[in-house]
């Protein structure tokens, strides 16, 4: 799960790291009161989506006094801020967070998470902050320095001076850094998070280390013990099937084909897209049932297919195991019957009971086509789609 | 031969008593797997299927001298669990569990350096000896017993691989599901080490998918030893990057991970990778073809 960066800043706070005074604003006029509550100018005014590349694409603004931050905020609230993280449909601005304007001397990166090849949490830091750190990991890979974290000692002391040191600071800057690098580790094991980012760590005028952007990702699986981080979440940032779909347990990805497609396991609905492809048709969505999938998640997975107006055929391939094909069958008879559906329709069963199955959907009376196998379903399905537009 | 399980390979149900694990300790038993007894805190001395309950691990390791767990515990309590079973040597623990927290795993992984015992999974659908053991939920009867060893990061798309395996007559010695989680206990080149200390096992078919490193890893190694012929399949070429398709590892980021960049390092290896899933039997026959071996794998 992605939360916004006025929440992860509030995070960074609760840890002892320390982020620029700010506070985030729904209405122009609540900006104002922002600013204000700040002091004195001058401000900046960054827009609250979860996408990378903000600035760029004209979401970050400057304000030299409280009325200024108003009617900056006032500009940016409301519009759709395309980035190259949002696709071309872009994210509608709902918030954005006014804090301080800060002299920024120098900066760097410094992001924590998890490698699964060392299998354990690692700190990645560089001397070239702002910048995206694969971009600085292409062009200069030597300013980049990593770190392993035993789970049991946690981040050390001495690890954290040691980074400091590679990264250039002075001993008053290593000071601060050790902490602020504790505070990152200590926020990121106890509130299971996936990537904590800093970019970037900006060294102020004063000398201050001070977090100017924050950035947290949080693990899905451990939300269940903490309520709190999953209260942050934000429906309007997500694509509203794929919310729809997390309501009956669904793994669901939209992408930008006309083939729904409905599958049975992560792995096999990875392949039926490929297959799709490689038929010469383009996959609208992944889409994985599960494993115990019942009539009523069947039923679910069909109303957000056809919810899409892209989706101009569907195709149901499903290898059941444990899970019998025959049960599978009669979620799609009853699903399709209860959502008129319209657009073609293949389905390939193999697996237990797949001849159960078969007969159930023949003796439907419904216009399904069946597949032999995953190929010939990919094939129909294409080839059907294109007769329909004929 | 085969590798890990076999018809001596005594098991223990973690999770027994709960109805997933009820459900799959009948499927396993009626595969014929020898299942000795089952795990749950608090019904101890109880009975389930016929079978003795136990509190812990360690009373049920020595009541019934069951040298292998698998877990079907929900995915809160799901690595506790495994430290149970680790900390009770066992030879081998498989952990089917959705949905572990990754810190949960890093820490099992830590504590399991230097101990004896082979973790398969998280996130996975077991592992299967054809006509021998079942330990997982894959659907037994799609499997022959035979010469060919799978190795795979999901679980519909290996029951695929062995149906189009089976229904060309070639059997397989041992198929295993190692998951689809970042953070795991055996990886690729543990099987593949595995497959080629086998006897029985003349060829491979490896299925992976976008995210990780460990089907790099596996090329790097299959380098080092190309004695045995390898085929497969890469998931995941049509993904779009920093989407996360199901499986947490399955997930292209900071462009790496790539389908692309998997199957290139595969095939400069020797392997014979599939272009599409449904040749995934069709790829092991032209690989074992090539090393001249096909009369013997089919056999």
């Amino acid at each position: 799960m992605k939360i916004h960066e006025y929440q992860a800043a509030e995070l960074f706070r609760r840890y002892g790291v320390r982020v620029p005074e700010g506070k985030d604003a729904a209405t122009a006029q609540e900006a104002g009161q922002a600013a204000r509550a700040l002091g004195a100018g001058p401000y900046v005014i960054k827009v609250q989506v979860h996408s990378g590349g903000r600035g760029k694409a004209g979401g970050v603004k400057f304000a030299e006094t409280a009325e200024e931050a108003a009617q900056k905020a006032g500009e940016i609230l409301g519009m759709t801020l395309v980035t190259k993280q949002t696709g071309p449909q872009g994210r509608v601005v709902r918030r954005v967070l006014v804090s301080r304007a800060m002299k920024i001397a120098r900066e760097y990166y410094v992001s924590l998470t998890v490698d699964g090849a060392r299998e354990r949490v690692v700190m990645i830091a560089s001397p070239a902050g702002g910048m995206e750190i694969e971009e600085t990991a292409k062009e200069a890979p030597e300013k980049i320095h990593t770190m392993e974290i035993d789970p049991y000692l946690g981040l050390t002391v001495y690890q954290a001076r040691e980074m400091g040191k590679k990264l250039g600071f002075s001993q008053d800057e290593i000071k601060q850094f050790v902490p602020l690098c504790q505070g990152l580790y200590r926020l990121f094991v106890e509130k299971d998070c996936s990537l904590v980012e800093v970019n970037p760590l900006a060294v102020d005028a004063e000398g201050n280390l001070v977090a100017a952007d924050a950035k947290v990702n949080l693990d899905d699986n451990a939300l269940f013990r903490h309520p709190d981080i999953a209260a942050m979440r934000d429906v309007n940032e997500e694509e509203p099937r794929e919310t729809e779909a997390s309501k009956y347990d669904l793994n669901y990805i939209g992408l930008d084909g006309n083939i729904g497609c409905m599958v049975n396991g992560a792995g096999l609905a990875m392949a039926t897209m490929d297959i799709i492809q490689s038929c010469g048709g383009s996959p609208a969505n992944f889409l994985d049932v599960g494993g115990s999938a019942t009539a009523e998640k069947v039923a679910g997975a069909f109303s957000i297919l056809l919810s899409d107006a892209k989706v101009e055929g569907i195709f149901i391939n499903i290898f059941g195991g444990i899970m019998r094909c025959d049960i599978i069958a009669e979620g799609v008879v009853e699903a399709a019957r209860k959502l008129e559906v319209k657009v073609p329709l293949v389905v390939r069963l193999e697996g237990t009971n797949a001849e159960a199955g078969k007969k159930i959907l023949s003796e439907s009376g419904l216009n399904i086509t069946a597949a032999e196998d995953m190929a010939d379903g990919a094939r129909k399905a294409c080839r059907l789609v294109k007769e329909a537009r004929a | 031969m085969s590798i890990f399980v076999n018809r001596d390979t005594r098991v223990l149900v973690q999770g027994m008593t709960g109805s997933q694990g009820r459900f799959h300790t009948q499927q396993m038993l009626a595969y014929g797997t020898r299942i000795v007894g089952g795990v749950t805190p608090g019904k101890g001395g109880g009975e389930c299927l016929g079978l003795p309950v136990f509190d812990t691990v360690k009373e049920g390791k020595a009541a019934t001298d069951a040298n292998a767990t698998i877990l079907y515990v929900p995915p809160a309590f799901a690595a506790e669990s495994i430290l149970e079973a680790v900390d009770a040597e066992m030879e081998l623990v498989v952990c089917i569990t959705e949905g572990i927290p990754v810190l949960d795993m890093v820490k099992v992984k830590e504590h399991m350096k230097g101990k004896k015992t082979r973790l398969i999974g998280p996130n996975c659908p077991g592992l299967i000896t054809p006509g021998e053991c079942k330990l997982g939920i894959m659907p037994g009867y799609i499997c022959k017993r035979g010469r060919v060893g799978v190795v795979s990061r999901s679980g519909t798309l290996t029951y695929e691989a062995v149906n189009q395996l089976t229904v060309r007559g070639i059997g397989q010695s041992t198929a295993v599901g190692i998951g689809g989680d970042p953070v795991r206990g055996t990886g690729f080149v543990d099987v593949l080490e595995a497959f080629r200390a086998d006897e029985e096992t003349l060829a491979v078919v490896l299925i992976g998918e976008i995210g990780g490193s460990g089907e790099e890893e596996a090329a790097e190694w299959l380098r080092a030893h190309p004695e045995k012929p390898v085929a497969g399949f890469i998931g995941g070429r049509t993904a779009p990057a920093g989407k996360r398709m199901g499986h947490a590892g399955a997930i292209i980021s900071g462009g790496k991970g790539t389908a692309a960049g998997k199957i290139d390092a595969l095939r400069a290896a020797g392997a014979v990778i599939a272009d599409t899933p449904d040749k995934i039997g069709e790829a092991l026959v032209e690989a074992a073809q090539r090393a001249g071996i096909y009369d013997l794998v089919k056999a």
